[in-house]
């Protein structure tokens, strides 16, 4: 995978990630480009559109829309998976995820990607264990910050 | 310091936070981006303060506001300080803003190398995790060169979360550190065998990356793969694992053979998708059809994709179909109706998968059946890109390898006519240069291509009247220029030259008035031509005096190239008439000014053409570049050494057989190719060759294909005649074939394949050709002679079985007589009959005891069927043409036919000069056994405004021992739907005529019409030559001609099951009986 982009149905990007190294401006022409692209489909069109040398592979749940883009080898139907399968661990981290969770905790939504996928591969195809990684991470970070908070007030 | 502390914290109540900046942002909607400079203000104050959570929360903003677009780079070393804090919590949050805000150009990155290899060795293994996933992201050649180590050792770290990620990070470290790859990889593949699935699937992935890119490598793995495959149930693995055997596979045939065996076990047996597809995509990349039924499982299961209901299997089923198309095209045509189904998705990406799909599915054998359904689709396309698309598609569809699949080139002709309807369309040059292709390269085509050109010309303000489909008018240029060149075949040319001189020309764009202008005097000449030969002068000097009216015009031009063709033309045009009042002849030297044909040439033609003697191609025209430059081109040879080249030599290898086979190919080539000029001279041919329509006479064509010239042309009806012509063929073929069977028979009994007809059994009507001189099918040609066809069958046979009249045609109208008592004959005989339907060859009952035939067949012609169909042209509104087949259904044979009606005031038969108003018409042929024949009778008309009905005798002698004399009755009905022309009319002309009040309403209801409105629509413009003008939803306005002019406009309406026509015609009769027979064709359904 090259890049997954999240964004919302007004054209604002939520998330992105990206797999290759890119300067900042390409990235910021070809999400607004892949932005302007998928909005302007169809809701019952399918979720593929060939785009440059890549293959699109976006979903829309809600309000956001989930964009991925893979080589032209790669299997779209797996891809497809692999967005449906973040959403459900966004779904069971928060608690059905709404898009203000994300825009509120992006930093997390982040932390959960990065724990799924590792350079654009999926490293972790169970849902339990990325949950796990996931919490036992925070439970580290809420202990160091409470003792941080603590010190720092005194 | 305590109190810097205090201070600290206090400031960091007021401080925002992540969400509050987010807040702030959707709070400040209006002006965002001088909120966030504040904001960034902000960030900066906070930056330069030494408490590190007060730095961690500015960063994470930071890493908020990139992502909205904002730079960041400014901060990278702030982000870098937050990395390496020792606290998990700032930790992770510096590590995520590198990893979005890094890139390799992102100079700090080097100072970061110590920190992450400290954090690689914590003993913590989150924050392991968190810097191998940063990383991930912002590794650099250098970061991969000096990290390589610390991550290989992790590879085999005691934790599987991070082993996982130390797999996973390898592939990009390969990528950015090549070396590395050979020492890492005896562990990575040791990770193939982890205990834990997750390391090992990383494993997998990994190497089938590396694979991708350089499979030779990993041939060896090959057994452990298979046995991976065969053994894991996950279906990520399964896919990544298949992913790199169609890696391989082309490098070692032999992996095929053993995979295909697992492969085909998965497709039957996952429940998958994504796993199935990857099967059958690897089944299809890899070529693996040495397998029997692999290729129809493969097909079998993306038509289930196809036919899923889910958008995206569907699109994918198209995807992976058209790969197998490329090399079996055949497994895939034979799915050709589920393809069209395709087109009808509401999802414009399917249709346009399925679009391409098609390009390579046609055949001569389903060409226009697949343009048809596509012309269908642009008449109902929304949106003009799709429409463009649609209407490129058709031009590639049909034009793909020199018209290769295209048999009538008629009907491509009517095609290209029906597509300048297209509103909107950008492509009219496209359509245009498609029009002058065809008609210079197939000679036979011209006349009717003419005619066509010419209704265009006459029409051309309908094409133009609205400056918003601009594009479309290109077509003109086409028109003007195919009516100017060829003209000769021009029906009448006089009114051509009219409508090209019509001041309305002088909105067109300037290259296209250009061409009017140049080709109104090759028209011009050509009248000229025609016109002197007469008695009466005036008529040229008439002509010429039109010229020199209209020229002017295009004198005044702006454009420079029309201003100067019109004035050089004008004063020419003044000067023949100055010779034409001295009565000087001089049509033979205007005509002199475009003689010569013009020709195609091959893109290859100059080599043919030999050097002339003392001129040296290769001798510098300038002075040989300095030696500076070609010193720079010097390098180029160390990577591409070109071989010396010896082709002298390797000429003398080839041995005569091989040259002459190359002699044969390249013939055949040249043959096939339409750009070849063959050595046959014909330049000069212009005038001698146009046919000679006029002396053939009316009767006595024997046409394969019956006749049809509507005014502008439906290529429907193509499609139907061609199901006609092949039909014939085959049964001609069929004829032949048992002939040679019953010869062979005796031989071997070899087997005569006569079933499904293949590609090469059908003949085009037409040929692509520009040098033969015998034109295909000349008898194409007379049809334009015609200007009215009925059609007329009459069929003879022998019968007493009611049902054998069940020959459909939906276009025949039947008309039965009931004349004869019943024999008790029975009869084994089956009737061939060649019309449309054609599907059912009827049989009339099987015997029991045959009877020996009694002599008088008098009583056994029974039910004789008139059956016909009318087309009419404007060209000559009293004239009609009834074309009628004669078919000898009994075993006796026919002979001494005379065809003849009993006129009435209003309709007669045309009878050759001489002959009494009650001589019959000798049928100029007989007819054996089983045989028919077509013969064609003219009937002027004077009123078409009632239908009527013809009384007319056929008789005939029939010879069994001796001969008899017999008479067969029948009927010919002229309805007054006959006399009505399917002619297309734009809505906005449509509304101006409606408009002029000129018209005369009158409506009619009909109930209980239990179809859909569209068939409802087709059946009307199908049965009566309607064509829908416009649709809305349940509403359609309709439009047809009379053969006299006549405008009758419809407007349909349907709610339920009544349907209510309110119709216009400008004449109240000739409408009430056209609604009529409108109710009359419901009513039977």
């Amino acid at each position: 995978m090259q890049f997954m982009l999240l964004f919302s149905r007004q054209g604002k990007l939520r998330l992105q990630k990206w797999y290759v190294p890119l300067s900042d401006k390409e990235r910021k022409k070809i999400s607004r480009d892949l932005v302007q692209t998928i909005l302007a489909r169809k809701p019952k069109m399918c979720s593929f559109l060939e785009w440059r040398d890549l293959k699109i592979v976006y979903k829309r749940y809600a309000s956001l829309y989930f964009c991925c883009a893979v080589e032209d080898q790669d299997n779209e139907l797996i891809t497809l998976e692999i967005i449906h399968r973040y959403v459900e661990l966004l779904d069971k981290y928060f608690g059905s995820v709404c898009e203000l969770d994300i825009i509120f905790n992006f930093e997390k939504a982040y932390f959960i990607l990065d724990e799924f996928l590792l350079g654009g591969e999926a490293q972790e195809t169970s849902k339990k264990n990325v949950l796990k990684a996931i919490e036992q991470a925070d439970l580290l970070q809420e202990v160091s910050s409470f003792a941080v908070d603590r010190f720092s007030a005194h | 310091m305590a109190l810097k502390i205090v201070k600290g914290s206090i400031d960091r109540m007021f401080d925002k936070n992540l969400q509050d900046l987010v807040r702030g942002i959707r709070n400040h909607k209006e002006d965002e981006a001088k909120y966030i400079s504040t904001c960034i203000d902000e960030i900066k104050q906070e930056l330069k303060q030494d408490n590190i959570a007060v730095k961690a929360n500015a960063v994470c903003k930071l890493t908020y506001l990139q992502m909205l677009g904002y730079d960041v780079s400014w901060a990278a070393f702030n982000i870098v300080e937050v990395m390496s804090s020792s606290k998990f919590t700032y930790k992770r949050i510096g590590y995520l803003a590198a990893s979005q805000c890094f890139h390799e150009s992102t100079d700090v990155i080097m100072l970061t190398t110590n920190q992450i290899r400290k954090d690689l060795s914590s003993p913590n293994q989150y924050d392991t995790g968190v810097a191998l996933t940063g990383l991930s992201c912002f590794v650099t050649p250098d970061l991969a060169r000096d990290l390589a180590n610390d991550i290989m050792t992790l590879m085999s770290h005691t934790k599987p979360y991070i082993r996982k990620k130390a797999v996973l990070i390898m592939y990009k470290v390969f990528l950015k550190y090549p070396e590395s790859l050979r020492p890492a990889f005896p562990r990575l593949k040791e990770k193939l065998e982890d205990p834990d699935p997750g390391v090992q699937s990383a494993a997998v992935n990994v190497i089938c990356e590396l694979a991708r890119r350089n499979p030779k490598n990993y041939l060896s793995l090959a057994p452990l793969f298979f046995k991976l495959m065969t053994s894991s149930t996950n279906n990520w693995v399964l896919i990544k694992i298949i992913k790199l055997f169609g890696a391989l596979t082309p490098l070692e045939p032999r992996l095929g053979k053993k995979l295909i065996e697992p492969l085909t076990n998965l497709i039957h047996s996952t429940s998958a998708m994504s796993l199935l597809y990857e099967c059958v995509n690897t089944v299809i990349a890899g070529q693996y059809w040495f397998s029997v039924g692999s290729k129809e499982l493969c097909v079998q299961k993306l038509r289930i994709l196809i036919e899923d209901s889910d958008q995206n299997l569907k699109y994918l089923g198209l995807l992976a179909m058209s790969k197998i198309l490329k090399t079996h095209p055949k497994s895939v045509q034979s799915h050709k109706d589920l393809i069209l189904q395709c087109l009808d998705d509401k999802d414009e990406s399917i249709r346009l998968r399925a679009l391409d799909l098609l390009y390579g599915m046609v055949s001569k054998k389903n060409l226009m059946e697949i343009v048809k359904k596509l012309m269908l689709h642009v008449d109902k396309a929304e949106g003009t890109t799709y429409r463009d698309e649609l209407l490129t598609k058709i031009i590639d569809i049909c034009s793909q390898s020199n018209y290769q699949y295209i048999t009538n080139f008629e009907w491509y002709i009517s095609i290209l006519v029906e597509l300048t309807r297209l509103e909107g369309t950008r492509h009219g040059h496209l359509i245009a240069s498609q029009m002058l292709d065809v008609a210079i390269r197939v000679k036979a085509i011209r006349v009717f291509a003419v005619a066509q050109m010419a209704t265009l010309l006459d029409n051309a303000h309908l094409l133009t009247g609205n400056m918003q489909r601009n594009g479309i008018c290109e077509v003109l240029y086409a028109a003007a220029w195919i009516c100017g060149e060829f003209s000769e075949h021009l029906e009448n040319p006089m009114q051509t030259l009219e409508a090209m001189l019509r001041p309305k020309v002088a909105t067109l764009p300037g290259h296209i008035q250009a061409v009017y202008v140049q080709n109104a005097a090759k028209l011009f000449a050509t009248i000229l031509k025609s016109q002197e030969g007469n008695t009466d002068s005036t008529a040229a000097q008439d002509t010429s005096q039109l010229m020199i009216d209209r020229l002017p015009l295009f004198v005044q031009s702006a454009n420079l190239e029309v201003q100067e063709r019109a004035s050089c033309i004008l004063q020419l045009v003044k000067y023949i008439q100055k010779l034409q009042q001295k009565d000087v002849e001089v049509a033979e030297e205007v005509n002199a000014l475009f003689a010569g044909e013009l020709n195609p040439v091959a893109p290859k033609a100059q080599k043919k053409v030999p050097v002339p003697e003392g001129l040296d191609l290769d001798a510098w025209i300038n002075e040989p570049p300095s030696e500076s430059e070609s010193e720079d081109e010097q390098p180029k040879a160390i990577f591409a050494k070109e071989e010396p080249k010896h082709s002298r030599p390797r000429h003398t290898e080839v041995d005569e057989k091989e040259l002459a086979r190359r002699r044969e190919a390249r013939k055949q080539e040249q043959a096939n190719n339409p750009f070849y000029i063959k050595a046959s001279p014909s330049s000069q041919k212009v005038y001698q060759d146009a046919p000679g329509v006029e002396h053939i006479p009316v009767v006595q064509i024997d046409l394969s294909v019956p006749l049809k010239v509507p005014g502008l042309p439906m290529s429907d009806q193509y499609v139907k005649l061609e199901e006609e012509r092949r039909q014939k063929e085959r049964a001609e073929k069929k004829k032949k074939e048992k002939k040679k069977r019953k010869e062979k028979r005796s031989g071997r009994g070899k087997k005569h394949d006569s079933g499904p007809e293949s590609e090469e059994d059908i003949t085009p009507a037409h040929q692509v050709d520009i040098v033969t001189e015998e034109m295909p099918e000349v008898k194409e040609n007379h049809s334009s002679k015609f200007s009215n066809i009925f059609f007329l069958h009459l069929l003879f046979w022998v019968c007493d079985d009611k049902k054998s009249s069940k020959h459909k045609k939906k276009k025949q109208k039947k008309e039965k007589e009931e004349k004869e008592k019943k024999k008790k004959k029975k009869h084994h005989h089956h009737h061939h009959h060649s019309d449309g339907g054609g599907e059912e060859s009827v049989q009339n009952g099987t015997v029991e005891e045959e009877e020996p035939l009694p002599v008088s067949l008098s009583h056994r012609l029974i039910n004789p069927q008139v059956v016909y169909d009318i087309q009419g042209n404007l060209q000559d509104g009293s004239q009609v043409v009834v074309s009628v087949i004669f078919e000898n259904k009994c075993d006796s044979f026919l002979k001494s036919m005379e065809f003849n009606v009993l006129d009435s005031l209003n309709s007669k038969l045309q009878r050759p000069e001489g002959s009494g108003p009650h001589d019959g018409l000798t049928v100029p042929f007989q007819l054996p056994p089983g045989v028919s024949n077509e013969a064609r009778f003219v009937f002027t008309v004077q009123s078409i405004v009632m239908p009527q009905k013809l009384k007319g005798t056929l008789t005939f002698i029939v010879k069994v021992d001796s001969s008899t004399h017999e008479k067969l009755d029948f009927k010919l009905h002229f309805t007054c739907t006959s006399y009505l022309i399917t002619t297309p009319c734009y809505s906005d002309a449509f509304a101006k005529l409606l408009e002029s009040g000129d018209l005369k309403g009158s409506s009619v209801r009909l109930e209980g019409v239990n179809m859909p409105f569209h068939h409802l629509l087709a059946r009307i413009c199908f049965h009566h030559h309607f064509s829908i003008v416009e649709r809305i939803d349940s509403c359609a306005s309709m439009y047809s001609r009379s053969i006299q002019g006549h405008h009758v406009c419809l407007l349909v309406k349907t709610s339920g099951q009544t349907v209510s026509i309110d119709a216009k015609c400008d004449e109240p009769t000739l409408l009430g009986n056209v609604l009529d027979e409108i109710k009359q064709t419901f009513s039977q359904c």
